[in-house]
């Protein structure tokens, strides 16, 4: 899961396939997902895990690394 | 209107100084001064050899030399014979011959020009690329069978002609060549040497190529003219040995240079402590900041460095130009500091106004007042004028604006209205000084946020691993969201992924916390990949092209 994302992340939203991105890295306040782009890794998430965040839920302090992201995942799974 | 053309004033001083020096140049390791007589007498043998063309009065002659004596006696020769001379470009290393003599080939077809001055190198590789096309190219090695017959002018030219052509970087497309007047190139040096307060003591110092307006207009036409010293040397030499500069200033008791911003912390950071030694700057009565946005930062930079040295701070001044205008438009006031603005982020970017704030803010330095008989207007999209601390494009008014662009009337007509010159330059005016906040068509807006790309720029320059002034941002619009992306591409010293991912890291992080809007790409590039025009400025809509067909549309 957290390589699918990963991969998402660097592939289309940053579109850097040479990215190094790694795990604990700060996806939002180190400038890599900006507020339009975390709305659009909410909808990605949804069709792959069948996971449902609510916008109030899409704040840094969630969403702002991987490790984050899939322990908040696997949370609500 | 002045009474006297450049013709009559070159008669003037060849008559009241022609034993003064009139210009030293400086060559690898040596040095030599021409007197006013001498250099205009080698000016004579370019007119002489352009009486062998068939030309007439008013065709355009471009000059393809480097920079040295034949490009400025050939510039003369040319001018007092009533021809229109224009400085193009000199081949850089980094240029591909064969789309430079294209480039060369547009402008001739394009411009009309009847003669070429160049040397035998160019000779073979220009008549190739002008194959076809009826211009006249001559070499600086036919002089020797032209004669030295002095200078002597019975030609009749008016203040209303035009002195010489000044090619404007058009970063795409097609360059554009400014048209001048005599009468507005004098009335030019009038205003600018009251300005700056020139007098015959003066001593210029100059490293500017002169197909610039910086470097043609105050580092080339304005010391000639106004009879005082000029001490040139080339570009080429002075990148790679920038402290030859601050040496001819030592040794000539040089008193104004001019400088682009960049220059500021180039001889700042890569003249080595130990080479200063006796260095002696006290002589410069002003280090003149002008034709890329002024910082502060570079001010500082260059101060620190060489107040040792005896550099007076208040010899840091600044000036706002264009080749429209045939140069300054503004230009900040003798023997005072600087004034600067730090003004609200936000409000700068959301609302286009300059609100001044004691916090962190962004910190803008005044380019000085507008030079006497030239009016500024700031005006908004309609042309209608803002108020003080508005943000609108800069639109000037002056007697020494240009005729219009060479055999381009619809261009001409799309800036110049009701005799103001709308220059597509983004600024404020607060207590009449004049700041400049940007270019018009630069802005990148996104998510309706306006971002002006310098001002990432400028965050990126000192990260390690990256080309200091050599990172382009600017704006790619995104279909699928309907705003602009910022893109940053920025040459990189490195093939290491784990270091590049560093840098891109730290790029990104940069551009998040220091702005309110994230870059969607960043790519590192090699060296050489990021396009500037031709006076060293980002040229973004160039390199948004080249970035969409490299990396965005591969194939297309």
């Amino acid at each position: 899961m957290k390589d699918q994302l990963r991969q998402y992340i660097v592939n289309h939203m940053i579109h850097d396939a040479s990215y190094k991105l790694k795990d604990d890295e700060a996806l939002i306040t180190g400038g890599l997902v900006d507020s339009f782009s975390l709305v659009e890794l909410a909808v990605y998430i949804e069709q792959e895990f069948g996971v449902h965040f609510d916008d109030p839920e899409l704040t840094a302090e969630n969403m702002d690394t991987l490790n984050k992201i899939v322990s908040n995942i696997e949370a609500k799974q | 209107m002045p009474s006297a053309t450049l013709i009559d004033a070159v008669r003037t001083l060849l008559e009241t100084q022609p034993d003064k020096e009139c210009v030293t140049l400086i060559t690898h390791g040596d040095e030599y001064t021409l007197t006013y007589r001498e250099f205009f007498d080698r000016a004579a043998r370019y007119a002489n050899m352009l009486k062998t063309a068939d030309l007439q009065a008013g065709d355009l002659v471009v000059l393809v030399l480097q920079h040295g004596e034949a490009v400025m006696c050939g510039f003369w020769g040319a001018l007092l014979s009533g021809y229109v001379p224009s400085i193009f470009p000199f081949l850089s290393d980094k240029q591909n011959p064969e789309s430079y003599f294209s480039s060369i080939r547009q402008l001739v077809a394009l411009s009309g020009v009847k003669a070429i001055i160049t040397s035998t190198e160019f000779e073979q590789g220009l008549k190739q690329a002008l194959d076809g096309i009826d211009v006249q190219i001559l070499t600086v090695e036919m002089l020797a069978q032209s004669g030295d017959h002095p200078f002597s002018s019975d030609i009749s030219i008016g203040v209303g002609d035009t002195a010489f052509l000044q090619h404007s970087s058009g970063s795409t497309g097609l360059q554009k060549g400014v048209m001048l007047s005599h009468g507005a190139v004098m009335n030019q040096i009038a205003s600018y040497s009251t300005a700056i307060g020139l007098s015959s003591n003066d001593v210029v110092v100059s490293w500017l190529p002169l197909y610039h307006d910086m470097g043609l207009i105050a580092g080339f036409i304005i010391p000639i003219v106004s009879g005082i010293k000029l001490v040139l040397m080339s570009p080429f030499h002075w990148v790679r040995d920038p402290q030859i500069l601050l040496r001819a200033i030592h040794r000539h008791r040089g008193t104004l240079c001019w400088l682009p911003n960049f220059a500021y912390n180039f001889l700042a950071t890569r003249i080595p402590d130990s080479a200063l030694g006796d260095l002696d700057l006290s002589s410069i009565r002003a280090f003149i900041n002008c034709s890329e946005p002024i910082h502060a930062e570079s001010h500082q930079l260059f101060v620190e460095k060489f107040a040792r040295c005896g550099l007076y701070e208040n010899a840091l001044m600044t000036c706002y130009a264009m080749a429209e205008n045939t140069f300054a438009v503004t230009q900040s006031a003798l023997d005072k500091p600087l004034h600067v603005d730090t003004v609200e982020r936000r409000a700068l970017m959301d609302e286009q106004r300059a609100v001044p704030t004691s916090g962190d803010g962004v910190v803008l330095v005044s380019c000085g007042q507008p030079i006497a008989n030239c009016d500024i207007k700031i005006v908004n999209e309609k042309r209608q004028p803002v108020s003080e601390r508005h943000i609108g494009e800069i639109a000037l008014r002056s007697d020494s604006m240009l005729t219009g662009y060479y055999h381009r009337p619809e261009l001409s007509q799309q800036v110049i209205v009701d005799g103001w010159y709308f220059t597509g330059d983004m600024g404020y005016l607060a207590d009449g000084e004049l700041y400049i906040t940007g270019r018009k068509k630069d802005l990148i807006i996104v998510g309706g946020k306006n971002i002006y790309p310098q001002d990432i720029e400028n965050l990126l320059n000192d990260i390690d691993g990256i080309h200091a002034g050599r990172a382009a941002v600017f704006g790619v619009f995104n279909e699928q969201l309907g705003t602009e992306d910022i893109a940053i591409v920025a040459e990189a010293e490195t093939d290491d992924d784990d270091t590049r991912t560093a840098i891109k890291r730290e790029i990104r992080a940069r551009v998040a916390q220091n702005t309110d809007v994230t870059a969607r790409y960043v790519q590192l590039v090699e060296e050489k990949w990021v396009i500037k025009t031709s006076s060293g400025k980002i040229a973004r809509d160039a390199n948004r092209q080249k970035f969409i067909q490299e990396f965005l549309q591969p194939g297309k």
